[in-house]
């Protein structure tokens, strides 16, 4: 039982940290000092689906498999906004959707931030154009943080993530 | 009338391919309802468009589908749903859509159209009424407590007892039926190709098989290879990932850890053949965007080996861990009688005894030059829809082996041409991981004049209502997953 249980893991899995995105270095470098400060180097993560096609939901739960390991960062994903400092927001953010993403950011207590993944996220990618999705999470909330991509890697996502972690400077 | 002298007499779309399309009057249109309900015709879709609705029909006689289109000059027609209950959630969706009244529909509450496309407050739902002492309600969602999309479900509940769980939908609704509208056919491609992203693959070969259909273009047999080589990819991806999930929900995280580094592998594999963990967009028409090298096809038989090898291990402890089986054996039954009427696809069809699979009934390149069996249960519960899993993961191995092995050579793309300027319509039915998912469309000049996609989940969702019912709260997740329904590919 403990043989089959352990076969596979046994050997390391776990990829290299990602280098910081320099793109991301400016963005992530606005945010609050002192906030950061009291929140230590670990950020607690609420994912809300505001009309992704399910893609990049795909790829941030690969961020939890042996290969990505989000958890040894700090990171972690949580299942209520009050417990959390992140708001990752997936999809073009769809009408029937506004209200429950606007009530999800207000019941988040601050200090919080807003990372946008995925190009719907961004600007609503190819349903920009839709009498039934807003386009894009900027367009509702303030947002500290694009990751593009469609959708993008787990490695993209976690470059993003410990880049807004690290207040843009880079990994040691 | 039956669906044969209909089809004999009433007039047809003639460049409605491959199947026949019969233009009905609202008599005949009433008797196929009829016949949806006596159990002698399975429901594949019902969908509209401006003053016109269609549906689509499956039998086991040839032709095995057909499609009946009813005009409807004062945007009404006759209630398939009155008559057959399959249909009432796509008549609510094609009233919001495109205003057809179902004429003595039972359920004429909006479905899609929550009242805010047009910025202004939104009504209240009518959520159905629940009589009964000691009853109380616990209302879930739209936002869930996992990495999951959004839905609302409304439990009613005695003590721990599920009596009655009513689904509500249509939050991640993009309005995907107005986008593809007038779109040229490579942008529709890719709305299509992001309908369901967990089926991103067989959305795209669906549509590219509509619109093959339509303009009667053939695929080269390496292009229909790669294909079929795709879409067994991603369908043992989504496997093992409910695989290890369902396991989780019933707090068995190793088996997630596992099955989550099997999936890993078969996506890196994935990106490194056809240059996306997803393989989004490498369909086209006409055949395949990207060939697979030599090293591509030695590394997907290398993956082949390692799942082989990886797989039985995790297989015979989830068999012969009791408390998982506990929790998984007996849990969310669905019967036989209910799958068959509602002519649910895929895992959960197969699991409650529905012997369907597109890849063989209805069938279409790769699959007709491959053997593979489909396996079905009868018993349809948590564990007997995981067990399908695993044994179509095998099939899927099977199938993966005797195409690359026997690669054609030879161009993976037909050229296609600049499609006439006359309407043409196509049609597909693909099997997707969840269950067969359909496309129909018109075409005319290089864009779509419309285009419906219908996933799998459209026929099981309303039978998860059905098998939480007398299950405790705590089986929900469990129920939930053993589902794995698409909410963006039924929201649209």
């Amino acid at each position: 039982m403990l043989k089959t249980l352990l076969q596979g893991l046994r050997t390391p899995l776990t990829e290299k940290r990602p280098q910081a995105d320099p793109a991301l270095v400016a963005l992530a470098a606005t945010l609050d000092q002192a906030a950061r400060r009291k929140l230590g180097r670990s950020l607690a993560i609420r994912e809300v689906d505001a009309g992704s096609c399910n893609g990049c939901e795909l790829e941030i739960h690969a961020l939890n498999n042996a290969f990505y390991d989000l958890e040894r960062y700090g990171l972690r994903f949580v299942a209520s906004p009050r417990h959390a400092d992140v708001l990752m927001v997936t999809g073009p953010v769809t009408k029937n959707m506004r209200e429950a993403l606007e009530r999800t950011w207000r019941a988040t207590p601050d200090p919080k931030w807003m990372v946008a993944v995925g190009d719907c996220a961004a600007d609503g990618h190819v349903f920009a154009d839709s009498y039934a999705v807003v386009g894009g999470v900027a367009a509702v909330i303030p947002v500290d943080l694009v990751i593009r991509g469609c959708p993008p890697t787990p490695t993209q996502v976690l470059r993003g993530l410990l880049t807004l972690m690290e207040g843009g400077g880079n990994p040691p | 009338m039956t669906l044969d002298t209909i089809l004999a007499n009433a007039p047809r779309i003639e460049t409605h391919q491959p199947w026949p399309c019969a233009v009905v009057d609202p008599v005949a249109w009433q008797q196929m309802a009829g016949s949806l309900a006596a159990g002698e015709l399975t429901l594949l879709s019902l969908w509209g468009e401006a003053g016109r609705i269609h549906m689509a029909v499956l039998r086991d006689d040839t032709p095995k589908v057909a499609v009946l289109s009813l005009d409807c000059p004062d945007n009404c027609y006759p209630s398939v749903g009155r008559l057959h209950a399959p249909a009432l959630r796509l008549e609510r969706a094609a009233r919001d859509l495109f205003g057809l009244e179902p004429v003595a529909s039972p359920d004429v509450r909006p479905w899609f159209d929550h009242g805010r496309w047009a910025n202004e407050p939104a009504p209240a739902y009518g959520f159905l009424p629940v009589e009964g002492e000691n009853l109380h309600q616990i209302p879930v969602g739209p936002v869930h407590a996992g990495i999951i999309e959004p839905g609302h479900f409304r439990f009613t509940c005695d003590g721990e007892t599920v009596v009655r769980l009513e689904q509500r939908l249509g939050y991640v609704h993009k309005g995907i039926d107005a986008l593809l509208a007038g779109a040229a056919v490579p942008r529709a491609l890719r709305i299509a190709g992001r309908t369901s992203g967990d089926s991103t693959v067989a959305y795209g070969f669906a549509f590219c098989r509509a619109i093959e259909a339509a303009l009667g273009i053939a695929v080269p047999p390496r292009g229909a290879a790669l294909r079929g080589v795709m879409a067994e990819l991603e369908r043992i991806a989504n496997h093992l990932g409910d695989f290890g999930a369902v396991c989780n929900d019933a707090a068995f995280s190793i088996m997630l850890a596992h099955c989550g580094v099997l999936r890993e592998q078969v996506l890196r594999c994935a990106a490194a053949c056809f240059g996306h963990r997803l393989m989004m967009d490498r369909i086209v028409p006409g055949g395949v965007a990207v060939d697979l090298s030599p090293d591509g096809t030695a590394a997907l038989l290398g993956l082949l080996a390692a799942l082989r090898a990886r797989l039985p291990p995790l297989v015979t402890l989830y068999d012969e861990t009791a408390s998982l089986q506990d929790r998984t054996v007996g849990t969310g039954i669905v019967r036989p009688a209910l799958v068959r009427r509602f002519g649910a696809g895929g895992y959960v069809g197969r699991a409650s005894g529905r012997d369907f699979d597109a890849r063989r009934d209805l069938a279409y390149a790769p699959y007709d030059i491959v053997r593979f069996e489909v396996p079905t249960r009868q018993d349809g519960d948590v564990n007997a829809r995981v067990w399908i899993r695993i044994l179509e993961i095998e099939q899927s191995l099977s199938i993966l082996e005797q195409l690359l092995k026997a690669l054609p050579q030879g161009p993976t793309r037909e050229p296609v041409e600049e499609a006439a300027s006359e309407p043409r319509e196509g049609m597909a039915v693909v099997e997707a991981f969840r269950g067969d998912v359909l496309v129909w469309l018109r075409v005319a000049a290089g864009r779509i004049e419309r285009c419906h996609l219908r996933d799998a989940s459209w026929f099981q969702w309303p039978l998860l209502e059905a098998a939480i019912e007398g299950n405790i709260v705590a089986d929900f997740p469990l129920c939930n997953k053993s589902f794995n329904c698409s909410y963006s590919g039924h929201d649209l």
